[in-house]
């Protein structure tokens, strides 16, 4: 458990730090660390597939992507506040601290949303219990997979995966649609 | 990146370690974690690292620009065609039990591997799409 | 006592809930068009943290048939943040090129300059774009 405490408070720590720095590219980097560490967490939850997935897209795709794109574009972020004299700058402060506001209001909300939850690792909560044994018991002789999360992509809820396929196929499209030069 | 040759050789050498990875990954989907989307993103990291060690021109000789608009589509239209074949065999879209092979438990462990083999092809084919549309070129 | 036995129960709902936050606090605020990205993307991966933190079992093993398992996780939230994670960096590709798109139109990526330069030019007559793009 104190493993457990020590990598979400890096978790906490990381996410604090992409958002506050200013030059994209340490932004950058500092994501892919928080990807990784969000990949060994899952793993701590026992979800391996989840955690394969995370770990060769979050700290491999979506880094390369946002430094692919941080070389077409500007590399620094500019300040907020060095523009505005005098009625500029009073506004962004007083706009940045009513985000706050809401931001802290949305978290209260939440956090009063999760006091009807069943505990953390409760075996008799209802998500345990409706249709999730149905699909562990049967699952090897209907579906012939010894993972389960494998047979419930492809057998069970085979439908859902057509659309993600779908779903990455136009992000593609777009990408071809909106930078390709001509010839 | 040509000049530095440990990055160089060492790439040369991995490559082809890191694609069979891919493939052994897609192969055992259902045995263990993995399958076809992990399998695709792996398999297009090995040619990202090519691209970024010899360059985009040495990239796209490789694998050129037709090759990959040809395979984008062709993994949703297998997936597709696992459903259509399963309707052809009298039962509703994408169900196995209705696939012309003859053993009925084998039937839906075929289908899974069609669907896998088709959701690899794309998300292979995809990903390098995005890499060479979103990479810098020289005279950008 | 019973806060105590409160606090235990759900702590770990309350740092996903902050992580959350921060993501979402870095989507509205910040005025950079990445960081808003990455702001998005942190928000995303915290919530599906949160979905498969709901499907763990106290003594569960991980969902993969084993014979010397007792007890067996929920596999059912691990197969929609699956499609999840996919949807996630679909969306993030897309976004990235429409940012390029925009640097090349407009010069800068920060919104309020955007937004300035937007209204200075009014509206565009058709068959034109703004300033110089492909």
């Amino acid at each position: 458990m104190i493993i457990d405490l020590i990598l979400l408070l890096f978790l906490v720590v990381s996410a604090l730090a992409a958002v506050l720095m200013k030059d994209l590219l340490s932004t950058t980097v500092i994501l892919g660390a928080y990807s990784l560490i969000m990949a060994i967490v899952w793993t701590r939850l026992n979800a391996v597939d989840v955690a394969f997935t995370e770990a060769s897209v979050g700290a491999g795709i979506t880094t390369m992507l946002i430094i692919a794109a941080l070389s077409r574009t500007k590399r620094m972020e500019e300040d907020q506040r060095s523009e505005g004299i005098g009625r500029n700058s009073r506004r962004s402060e007083f706009r940045n601290f009513l985000l706050f506001i809401v931001a802290f209001v949305t978290c209260g909300i939440l956090v009063y949303g999760t006091m009807d939850m069943p505990d953390y690792g409760d075996k008799n909560a209802p998500a345990q219990t409706h249709v999730a044994p149905r699909y562990i018991e049967k699952s090897y002789e209907e579906a012939g997979a010894i993972n389960f999360v494998t047979a419930i992509l492809a057998n069970y809820r085979g439908y859902d995966t057509l659309g993600e396929t779908t779903v990455i196929f136009t992000a593609g499209i777009s990408v071809i649609l909106l930078l390709r030069r001509k010839r | 990146m040509k000049d530095n040759i440990i990055v160089r050789t060492i790439s040369r050498i991995l490559i082809p370690f890191i694609q069979i990875y891919s493939l052994y990954v897609l192969a055992h989907g259902d045995l263990g974690p993995g399958g076809g989307f992990q399998g695709g993103v792996i398999i297009a990291s090995s040619i990202i690292l090519y691209v970024m060690v010899f360059g985009i021109e040495e990239g796209r000789k490789r694998v050129s620009e037709k090759t990959c608009d040809l395979l984008n589509p062709s993994g949703v239209l297998i997936y597709a065609g696992v459903g259509v074949a399963a309707l052809l065999g009298g039962g509703v879209y994408l169900e196995y039990a209705a696939l012309p092979i003859e053993p009925a438990h084998l039937a839906s462990h075929l289908g899974i591997y069609g669907i896998e083999i088709g959701v690899f092809i794309t998300v292979s084919a995809v990903m390098m799409t995005i890499f060479f549309e979103t990479a810098r070129h020289g005279d950008d | 006592m019973e806060m105590i036995e409160l606090i235990l129960g759900k702590y770990n709902y309350w740092i996903y809930i902050a992580l959350m936050m921060i993501g979402f606090y870095a989507t509205i605020a910040k005025e950079n068009l990445i960081k808003k990205i990455i702001g998005l993307n942190i928000f995303q991966t915290a919530v599906f943290l949160f979905y498969i933190s709901i499907g763990k079992v106290d003594g569960g093993t991980a969902p993969i048939l084993w014979d010397k398992a007792v007890l067996y996780d929920n596999p059912l939230p691990h197969c929609l943040m699956l499609t999840g994670i996919v949807v996630s960096v679909s969306t993030t590709a897309v976004a990235l090129a429409l940012i390029i798109k925009i640097y090349k139109a407009y010069g800068t990526i920060e919104e309020d300059k955007i937004l300035e330069m937007g209204e200075e030019e009014k509206t565009p007559t058709p068959g034109s774009w703004p300033q110089g793009s492909r």
